[in-house]
């Protein structure tokens, strides 16, 4: 038998374990957006609750850094991360919401049990807005600097730990 | 009744908007839909993962669908609605295989298993005559 011989075997057997190591780490299902670093996508949105005014690009263009929440009444971890955005709205954080596929009436019940930590909150009825900045599921929140330009993007819910996170990020984009 | 209850739980979490225009709807010209349906086969449902935005009954995939739909209809290309969607999601969006950085060893591979397969045959039969 030749050396030579061997290698194959060798080749499969390190395949083999590429496989079982990658089969032992954890699935990762987060779709991250490629528009972070990009312009917000255009859009101008009509309010989704009574008294509370629409989102549009223009609201951010006055060189203020400001949070963008995309969430939805019938999502759940929008309940769990709506102490967070209270807590991010006390410490100083613009939040601008962008609702997806969702009723007036519902938007209003959703507020006025869970807190409104919103200054605009407008309707995405068909998800064109979510589509456009590339944001696949609810709820998801990105800093956009004053120049409308995406800084960052946070994939779930907020929990109290991404707080200083989304506050040094905010602050980054302000500089 | 007692498991009818626990199957009507999960609709607490379901969404009360009726569905896009053109997420259930052909589009009138068939040759437009043909276009429209050849392209949805191969786009990623962002919610579901392992399905295409024809195959999944997701509300997103059905406003992904109204948007490939109602594009078409307006005249636009599919392969500039796939490169919009890859400029926002990444290559993870197409089903279409395309070479890049990080694929070609996918492509060259098999070509230099087979050149390798070629040649140790080559040499094989020619010492045999």
């Amino acid at each position: 038998m030749r050396w030579w011989w061997w290698i194959p075997l060798l080749l499969f057997a390190g395949f083999l374990g590429v496989a079982a190591y990658q089969l032992t780490q954890p699935k990762n299902d987060l779709v991250p957006s490629a528009m972070v670093g990009k312009p917000l996508p255009e859009f101008d949105l009509r309010a989704a609750a009574e008294g509370m005014p629409g989102a549009s690009t223009a609201d951010f263009h006055d060189g203020k850094p400001r949070l963008l929440n995309i969430w939805a009444s019938w999502c759940l971890p929008c309940i769990a991360e709506a102490p967070q955005l209270d807590q991010l709205k006390q410490e100083g954080a613009e939040i601008v919401g962008i609702a997806i596929r969702d009723r007036p009436e519902d938007v209003a019940a959703f507020l006025a049990r869970h807190g409104n930590p919103y200054t605009h909150v407008g309707a995405d009825d068909l998800s064109q807005v979510q589509l456009a900045i590339g944001s696949s599921g609810v709820p998801e929140t990105f800093v956009i600097d004053g120049e409308g330009v995406i800084r960052y993007q946070h994939i779930g819910d907020i929990r109290a730990e991404h707080v200083p996170i989304l506050l040094e990020k905010l602050r980054e984009a302000g500089e | 009744m007692f498991l009818f209850g626990f199957m009507a739980q999960p609709l607490a979490a379901q969404q009360s908007l009726p569905p896009a225009p053109y997420a259930y709807r052909q589009l009138e010209n068939p040759a437009k839909e043909a276009e429209a349906q050849a392209l949805m086969e191969t786009l990623r449902c962002l919610t579901c993962q392992s399905q295409s935005i024809a195959d999944s009954d997701a509300p997103m995939a059905g406003d992904m669908r109204h948007q490939v739909r109602t594009r078409i209809a307006a005249g636009e290309e599919p392969e500039a609605i796939r490169a919009w969607l890859v400029e926002r999601y990444g290559d993870y969006v197409s089903y279409a295989p395309v070479m890049s950085e990080t694929t070609w060893p996918l492509f060259a591979i098999p070509l230099l298993l087979l050149a390798g397969a070629g040649s140790i045959l080559w040499r094989r039969l020619r010492r045999v005559r």
